[in-house]
């Protein structure tokens, strides 16, 4: 039998779980948890690519993610757009804005850079509070409806709402893992983890450390943003929470928490932070404490995260 | 100019927490290369502490005695128990283990007592005094006082104490400290609760004029590392000079440019610290050695 | 023409200075050493003349061009590459991809093809793998291609550093300590390599404190004692040479003073 790329195991992972999981659901409502999962898994992909491949921070991630969703919002009512075209629209302006954030601000390392981004999410969330005007303030604006659903209905195929959401993120999540992956063994994946095992080095073999940085930092910020656009247009309506500074600790927390240096392990953890208050629901105060804790816990004792932990266990116990 | 004199005091105000919180940072980043970002927590700590005793029947003196020691030692906790273990690991690493120590601290802020806002009297009274037609709380006067004090006090302890200088010796050079017979984990813990102390301190002055709520940390973690940053990382001089401005920044920004967006002065000024002078005001550029 | 040349290089660290007034040249498939005691500033010159620190004094000229202070991967593109008397290695990588890495110049290609995983990007990994093997087997690693980089030895480290810089076909070589932590069989292998390389027209820079390699492999050696150039020579004229005799007699008497 030959043997099983990381890539193509992680992608048949991803695929049956999408696939057979929807038969153990006791309800409904169990969809709209899954397509949760799924838009948190494919804004995490991005976070693994930024800070798994490259070794990069980013506390502002969200920023991005409430872009993509307001261009849904905005878009269609102000340009006219269909909402998928407002989707793309969406993640055009932020890679445009990450090229230009990220070009002064990726010369920075560690604390500072961390400090940055935050300070960049922040002032998005910001504009978005403030400018009630354009984008209804605290209190959200309504998106349209992408319509694919109805056109699917018109060519035989008659999803509910929540199944329709399932899959769809369901298929937006494995195209943005079979874009990680491919990008993890390409010469540009390569010198994204190259400029993380050490930037002198990098330099010495002509790696230009800057640009491949924007380049990690732009691609991460079009994953956000998808997921943004993809959370917007299944609620239809969008609040500025979803650029908020927990919701950028909440990616980062969920890349580290199922590893962030692999796939698989990004989508594992954002599928136990997005279950965590599920099944938390009575105890609804104790999610910002949970969290917390796991942020630090992890890092302590779990520092590769939890899905290389158990893989590792599990390979030691067969050998 | 009356106008001008009455943004200029509120700005003396709010710097002076900023600058609380920038010393707080200076304190634990000199010990250990750390930037503890749960430093805000502790001035949102100082207060809802106070806030709680005092409401439960404790004199206000006491209850931020209770808030300051009780922070303090919450401080040195976070240390033993978050920062300690992950000594060594990668930057990313800890920012990820300071953020989470925030958010719990948060979390636990919602549990242990509410989601409200909540503020206790000023020290001083309410009766505003008049300075050349503007006029200033009583109570700021407790707050750029208090900054200043908390400033002379680390100053005379970094300089004029033997532990202070062990400090010192810790910040520059841990094993050789270590060497010469400092107990480099005491410097930590006492780093830790001096900054957790002082952060709370800065809570339990500027809560009267600010108010406090569970969520008020980060924000003034934000602010304080801008002061921080902005006069120079690790520079105590520097956090204290760095804080005022960022207050100032803002109070000018509020007053002549837009309320709404005073916020985002503090980031603004980050953001142009960080790509024009790095090294801050009073820092010094580093050659990274390979 | 001069491959390499050096004119008057000197950096100061807080008002000391470590390199003074530093001037050679280093002709094609040359092995120059740079020689002298500990603390000497022999990797501060790398480190100016590798653009990992902007030189404070003089000029830096890669084939006459002036690349003083130029970005390290700005050298790199013009043929520059070099190795660390500490490793730089990328510690979370595989041995193959840490010497599929130095090839990034020849392999790189446009995002979107990576992205995508169309044929150019498969086409040149695919390449670049081919040309990492075979490195690989030049020093001596091609069993431990699949070995995670940080769980090899020492001195296989050090050959690895070699084979990534190797990979990227450089006209200047800068090593630095290859043969640190290597035994004497490994000393040898490393040996002939660099004579290997020299021959097909390399021009190499070594700092290297086996004296008994650098004098068999040098065709010239510079001597460095505080940061200042007090020797230059063949190795018989060097070692003949009583300043350096004397700086290296001191070398003790230096190293209790830095230490």
């Amino acid at each position: 039998m030959p043997k099983l790329t990381v890539k193509s195991a992680t992608l048949l992972v991803l695929a049956v779980l999408i696939a057979v999981t929807p038969f153990f659901f006791p309800s409904g409502y169990y969809y709209r948890v899954g397509a949760l999962i799924f838009v948190n898994g494919l804004a995490v992909t991005g976070i693994v690519i930024l800070t798994g491949y490259a070794g990069q921070i980013s506390l502002g991630h969200a920023g991005f993610a409430g872009i993509g969703g307001y261009a849904c919002a905005l878009a269609p009512e102000y340009l006219g757009l269909h909402p998928a075209l407002a989707m793309v629209l969406g993640a055009a302006v932020s890679a445009v804005l990450a090229y230009l954030v990220g070009r002064p601000i990726l010369r920075l390392k560690g604390y500072y850079l961390a400090v940055a981004t935050l300070g960049f999410g922040i002032l998005v969330s910001m504009v978005l509070n403030n400018e009630r005007d354009l984008t209804g303030g605290p209190d959200g604006i309504a998106v349209p409806e992408l319509g694919l659903r109805g056109v699917l209905k018109d060519w035989g195929l008659n999803l509910s709402n929540g199944q329709f959401w399932y899959f769809f993120c369901g298929i937006v999540l494995l195209l943005g893992a079979w874009i990680a992956l491919n990008l993890y063994q390409s010469p540009t994946g390569r010198a994204l983890r190259a400029l993380h095992g050490s930037e002198v080095a990098s330099g010495t073999v002509g790696i230009d450390v800057a640009r491949v940085k924007l380049q990690a930092f732009v691609i991460s910020a079009v994953y956000a943003s998808v997921a943004g656009s993809l959370v917007a247009l299944q609620n239809k309506f969008i609040t500025p929470d979803v650029a908020g500074f927990m919701h950028s600790i909440e990616m980062v927390t969920m890349a580290v928490l199922g590893g962030a240096g692999s796939v698989l392990g990004a989508v594992f953890g954002a599928g136990i932070l997005t279950l965590l208050p599920q099944a938390l629901t009575v105890l609804a105060e104790y999610e910002q404490l949970v969290l917390g804790l796991v942020m630090m816990l992890v890092m302590i004792f779990l520092r590769e995260g939890l899905l290389p932990s158990i893989l590792r266990r599990l390979r030691g116990r067969g050998e | 100019m009356s106008e001008f004199l009455q943004f200029l005091f509120s700005g003396l105000t709010v710097g002076a927490v900023y600058a609380l919180v920038a010393l707080g940072f200076t304190i634990i980043y000199n010990a250990s290369d750390v930037v503890n970002f749960a430093q805000g927590e502790f001035v949102m700590l100082g207060g809802m502490i106070t806030w709680f005793s005092h409401a439960a029947g404790l004199p206000l003196p006491l209850a931020a005695l209770v808030a300051i020691i009780a922070t303090a030692a919450l401080g040195v906790a976070i240390n033993k128990l978050a920062i300690g273990p992950a000594r060594g690991a990668p930057v990313v690493s800890l920012i990820i283990i300071t953020i989470g120590a925030s958010v719990f601290l948060q979390g636990a802020a919602q549990l242990v007592f509410d989601k409200q806002i909540h503020s206790f009297p000023a020290f001083s009274g309410d009766t505003p005094l008049r300075f050349g037609g503007a006029t200033i709380q009583p109570q700021s006067l407790w707050v750029i006082g208090g900054a200043l004090v908390v400033f002379v006090g680390l100053w005379l302890f970094f300089t004029r104490t033997l532990l202070g200088r062990a400090v010192l010796a810790t910040s520059n050079n841990r094993l050789a400290a270590q060497l010469v017979g400092i107990n480099t984990n005491f410097v930590m813990t006492l780093s830790f609760a001096l900054s957790a102390g002082i952060g709370a301190l800065a809570g339990v002055l500027a809560t009267p004029i600010t108010l406090t709520a569970y969520n008020v940390g980060i924000g003034f973690a934000l602010k304080g590392f801008a002061g921080a940053m902005l006069g120079g990382m690790g520079n105590p001089k520097g956090a204290l000079a760095g804080g005022f401005l960022i207050g100032l920044i803002e109070a000018l920004t509020a007053g002549y440019l837009s309320s709404t967006y005073k916020e985002a002065a503090a980031f603004v000024v980050i953001l142009l610290v960080l790509f024009f002078m790095p090294q801050g005001l009073f820092g010094r550029r580093s050659t990274e050695r390979v | 023409m001069t491959l390499l040349s050096v004119e008057g290089l000197g950096i100061a660290f807080g008002g000391i200075k470590a390199v003074h007034d530093v001037s050679f040249r280093v002709e094609p498939g040359e092995i120059v050493s740079v020689i002298g005691p500990n603390g000497a500033g022999k990797t501060t010159l790398f480190n100016m003349i590798s653009g990992v620190y902007r030189p404070g004094a003089g000029r830096v000229l890669l084939e006459g061009e002036d690349v003083t202070g130029m970005a390290p991967f700005r050298l790199a593109q013009r043929g520059m590459s070099r190795t660390f008397q500490n490793l730089q290695i990328f510690q979370n990588m595989t041995v193959l991809e840490n010497a599929i890495a130095g090839f990034h110049l020849q392999e790189r290609g446009t995002v979107l093809a990576d992205l995508f995983n169309l044929p150019s990007s498969r086409r040149r990994a695919r390449q670049a793998e081919a040309g990492a093997r075979e490195l690989l087997a030049r020093v001596g690693l091609e069993r431990a291609a699949d070995r995670e980089a940080a769980s090899l030895s020492y001195g296989s480290l050090k050959r690895l550093e070699i084979a990534r810089a190797l990979a990227m076909r450089p006209r200047v070589l800068l090593l630095d300590e290859p043969a640190a932590g290597c035994n004497a069989v490994e000393t040898e292998e490393i040996d002939h390599l660099i004579a290997e390389v020299a021959a097909s027209g390399v021009a190499i820079l070594l700092v290297e404190h086996d004296m008994k390699m650098v004098m068999r492999i040098s065709n010239h050696i510079v001597v460095l004692d505080h940061g200042e150039k007090i020797a230059e020579g063949a190795p018989a004229e060097v070692s003949r040479n009583p300043a350096v005799i004397a700086a290296y007699l001191g070398t003790e008497e230096a190293a209790d003073a830095d230490g």
